[in-house]
């Protein structure tokens, strides 16, 4: 059950978004949009305002601040560590960590098996800033178990609100370090044999009929982190034909220890490196599922998925993440017909300048 | 990488074929007397629709087809940036090369004229449509009402009683000369719409690339291609047929061919469907040795027992025509949605409607004349030629197709002037000699391999037609130019229909040899003809060595949802029968894996 502390995402309503930021309204979105979302639940802005608002850090904190030269990284990173330990130092509330343990034992439940693993995310919110990207700046935790390191590392989430990127970086855009709050995500982690994300349009051209795939073998983080070289595949959209497939060495994945707590990055056989690290089948559900999400959310999107080990094929692929795809939203849209020409004109000059000699229509150079 | 391919008069003459020249009319060779435009041109070999070298007679199709393309681009409809395409032959192959309009100016000028003309056939195409098969209707009638038969030893009281004036040797001429004439009228029509028709389409093609640059060219054109379309026809009818036969338990009769089906139900519907959707040939209908289905039905009753098999093994053999119709409206829909703006939706829905207005005729003109006019063109030529058996000119009917199209005019005339002079004809001596010279030479250049191109290929390929028909651009070329290069054997070219499929080779040069076809083996082929239909339920995949996306071989081979990769230049040269290949039709490769 949802309450003040906790939010599940299947519980999900909008008015929700202020307590729990905008990553985890997302995967209540995505929920009621139908798509396959590993359960879980949010612990609210609410709880890490108890935090916050605790007598010893209030003072302890601000002081801290007022002392740091933010042009001093070495400064920065002793700042940062020193306001994260005055946190992680404080008993959390009573009544929020009840809550964060009876939900993480209802997940338990919910996925039939005991110390079900999870991750742990950060998703920083300010509500009067809602174009503010805090994006990679906050800590993310990979499979957690147990009831007692899930309390622990919610805390250590909080505490990230204090990384010294993520100090820096609101210095910087000049906003108060008040403004900015904490909900953390508690989600059961898929084991995935492979992961990556997918954009619902070809990012080197703008093409809106394409889903473009990057894969790479164990956790998405692979692919985010730029730590390998994805697979690199387009899949037509509408006619769901994979029309383009670079499989690149992969030399490294992200996976769960051997001992059951934690990830750790492992080498890649040599063969393994060179297999493609999704088949066929597994691309085609990520592009329906890119599809139903670009669909429900009415834009192109940027979407984390993962492809679950355990599982077999047609119904092992999860999606851990859809949002608003920025680049080519922001640019003028391609118009391709000339305005107030007859069918004769477009005749005439396709004779005059054949589609093979070409290129794309311009369109405001920028990144792609 | 050579960066140009060798010179037509580079080209050495097969051994046993010297004098090759003179079984073509004489404009048709390179020769010294256009060297320097000819060396300086280039030209291709199009294997899509000759892919064997021409029999004498065989080249009045390649002659008649070229030149009334051309006149339509040039003389009718004013292409702005195209003349027509001009043509010779080397060493028996065929060789193609587009004219541009090379002056702005004349460009320009054509702008209006062109519009003015090619705007009017878009503007009444279902009415000019529908009178177009009035007119080849009305063509074959004609064509099948022309009889050739041996002079008469004494002429019919009637000629003198009703004083006609004229004589057999007259008519035989006459009736020759009229055949002739229809089939240059015959090309004629052919090319009153399907220049125009592909001008639509690539209209219609470039704005899809634009709006989606990696839109696959397959889902383009399914999105105009037509669910029931008179090009699938015959192999419709032979579904029927094979459903007849389990339903009435005619096996045993079907084994024992068309005699032993007699007074069935079977041949109650054969011999209404039979003309004339069995005018079909099993080539691509441009050889007079591609066999008519009609006249060899043991080619379609072959087919109906592979439909009766699958029948029986259970399997739907009708094409799911509601869901190709409501596939197709889903894909229209989806990209409809995806497109920026309403602007560009209306000009989608605009340029998609013209192109399924022209379509039909694009699809449906192949059956009216590659199989049917050309397989009733070809049966009276045979009727011609048992009249030269008959009076000795030649050993077999077929052979007339040694002699050229105007040199049977003068065999006419030296067995009517025999005749009426009452003496012997030269014909019984000289022609059995010189057909005998003449298949002589034919094999001898069948034993050549042509290369794809020749001459230095332009920078880029701009002519519109030549992108669309052939499939020749200028990657294609970059593809010819770089062949060999491929160290582990295998072979690129378009991703023509899409899938993988991996089964052993068979190289089938000829449409005689696709019975040798067994189940799963990779088809590599010159060229895929549309009356292979049938045989694409056997094989796995095609590779061809040419080929563009809206050849008829390409829109078959989608329709019967094979992998097919085409125009890979070298596939019936590189590959051996029995070789183990990997073929895909989604990225256009073909590897050798055994």
């Amino acid at each position: 059950m949802s309450n003040r502390f906790i939010v599940w995402f299947n519980d999900y309503r909008p008015e929700d978004r202020p307590r729990i930021g905008g990553k985890n309204a997302g995967l209540g979105e995505m929920i009621k949009a139908d798509l396959p979302v590993p359960p879980g639940f949010a612990v609210t802005t609410d709880g890490f305002e108890t935090i916050r608002s605790h007598p010893d850090a209030v003072e302890e904190v601000r002081d801290l601040l007022t002392l740091v030269d933010f042009g001093d990284p070495p400064a920065i990173r002793e700042l940062s560590a020193r306001i994260r330990s005055v946190i992680e130092g404080l008993p959390m509330a009573a009544d929020v960590e009840d809550a964060i343990r009876s939900a993480y034992g209802e997940l338990c439940s919910r996925c039939d098996r005991d110390d079900v693993p999870v991750a742990v995310r950060s998703s920083a919110t300010a509500e009067d800033l809602p174009d503010a990207s805090f994006a990679g700046q906050q800590d993310t935790f990979l499979w957690i178990r147990g009831t007692t390191p899930v309390v622990e590392h919610v805390k250590r989430c909080w505490s990230s609100l204090f990384t010294d990127r993520a100090m820096s970086y609101r210095h910087e855009m000049g906003h108060d370090h008040e403004v900015v709050s904490m909900s953390v995500a508690v989600q059961q982690m898929v084991d995935p044999k492979s992961a990556g994300v997918a954009f619902t349009l070809d990012p080197s051209t703008g093409d809106r009929s394409q889903v473009a795939i990057e894969s790479s073998w164990g956790l998405g983080e692979a692919v985010v982190s730029g730590e390998v070289t994805p697979d690199n595949f387009l899949v037509d959209k509408v006619i769901l034909e994979i029309h383009s497939r670079t499989v690149s060495p992969k030399h490294t994945e992200l996976v769960m220890r051997a001992d059951g707590d934690g990830v750790e990055w492992r080498d890649v056989a040599d063969a393994r490196q060179q297999s493609p690290s999704v088949s066929d089948a597994e691309l085609l559900e990520i592009t329906q599922m890119a599809k139903a999400a670009e669909r429900y959310f009415g834009a192109p999107q940027d979407i984390e998925w993962a492809v679950d080990r355990h599982l077999p094929e047609g119904g092992n692929v999860v999606m851990l993440q859809s949002r608003p795809e920025t680049v080519w939203s922001r640019k003028a849209p391609r118009q391709v017909s000339k305005p107030a020409s007859g069918f004769m004109d477009g005749i005439v000059s396709t004779l005059l300048s054949p589609i093979h000699t070409r290129g794309p229509v311009s369109t405001d150079d920028g990144e792609a | 990488m050579p960066n140009r391919f060798p010179s037509p008069f580079e080209a050495e003459t097969p051994p046993g074929a010297e004098g090759w020249e003179d079984l073509y009319t004489y404009s048709l060779p390179f020769s010294e007397d256009r060297r320097e435009y000819e060396e300086a041109t280039f030209w291709f070999q199009d294997s899509i629709h000759w892919a064997e070298p021409l029999t004498p007679w065989d080249a009045t199709w390649y002659e008649y087809a070229i030149a009334a393309l051309s006149q339509y681009n040039t003389r009718h409809y004013l292409i702005p940036p195209a003349l027509g395409i001009d043509y010779r032959v080397l060493n028996g192959y065929t060789y193609l090369t587009p004219v541009p309009v090379l002056d702005g100016a004349e460009i320009e000028a054509r702008v209006p004229q062109f519009m003015e003309r090619a705007g009017f056939y878009f503007m009444n195409w279902g009415d000019l449509y529908d009178k177009w098969l009035d007119k080849m209707k009305d063509l074959i009638d004609e064509m099948e009402a022309i009889s050739f038969s041996p002079l008469p030893e004494k002429e019919d009281l009637e000629v003198i009683t009703e004083g006609h004036g004229t004589g057999s040797g007259l008519t035989i001429q006459e009736e020759y000369r009229g055949l002739l004439n229809l089939g240059l009228k015959l090309w004629h029509y052919h090319f009153e719409f399907l220049n125009l028709g592909y001008a639509a389409y690539l209209d219609y093609f470039g704005f899809c690339k634009q709006a989606f640059p990696n839109i696959p060219d397959l889902a383009i054109a399914r999105m105009v291609a037509g669910v029931e379309v008179d090009l699938f026809r015959p192999d419709e009818e032979l579904k029927t047929l094979a459903a007849i036969v389990v339903e009435h338990g005619l096996e045993d009769q079907l084994a024992g061919g068309l005699d032993a089906l007699e007074g069935t139900p079977f041949m109650d519907h054969w011999n209404s469907v039979k003309h004339p959707w069995f005018n079909y040939s099993a080539g691509n209908g441009f050889y007079h040795s591609d066999k008519v289905w009609i006249e060899h039905p043991e080619i379609p009753l072959g087919f109906v027992s592979g439909y009766v098999q699958r029948i029986k093994a259970g399997e739907d053999v009708a094409r799911p025509i509601e869901r190709i119709r409501a596939e197709r409206d889903r894909i229209v829909e989806e990209y409809t949605a995806l497109l920026s703006s309403d602007e560009d939706r209306e000009a989608f829905q605009g340029k998609l409607g013209l192109a399924r207005v022209v379509f039909p005729y694009v699809e449906n003109h192949n059956f009216y004349v590659e199989h049917w006019s050309h397989s009733v063109m070809f049966r009276k030529m045979k009727e011609l030629g048992d009249v030269f058996v008959k009076e000795g000119f030649l050993a077999s009917r077929e052979d007339i197709f040694f002699l050229k199209r105007d040199e049977v005019n003068e065999a006419l005339w030296d067995m009517y002037s025999a005749w009426a002079v009452g003496t012997s004809p030269r014909g019984p001596v000289y022609w059995p000699r010189e057909v005998d010279r003449r298949r002589g030479i034919v094999d001898a250049l069948r034993q050549w391999t042509p290369p794809p191109a020749l001459g230095e290929p332009p920078e880029v390929v701009t002519e519109p037609f030549t992108i669309m028909l052939w499939g020749i651009t200028s990657e294609s070329i970059g593809m010819w130019l770089g062949a060999g290069d491929d160290a582990d054997g295998g072979l690129r070219g378009f991703a023509a229909s899409p899938g993988v499929a991996e089964g052993p080779a068979r190289v089938v040069m000829s449409a005689d040899d696709i019975g040798q076809l067994q189940d799963g083996e990779i088809l590599v082929a010159p060229i895929t003809a549309p009356s292979w239909a049938p045989a694409f339920g056997t094989i796995g995949a095609a590779v061809t060595d040419i080929g563009g996306m809206m050849s008829h071989a390409a829109i078959v081979c989608r329709e019967y949802g094979l992998p097919a990769v085409t125009g890979t230049a070298f596939g019936t040269r590189d590959i051996e029968t029995g070789t183990v290949l990997r073929v895909d039709g989604s990225s256009g490769t073909v590897t050798v894996i055994g």
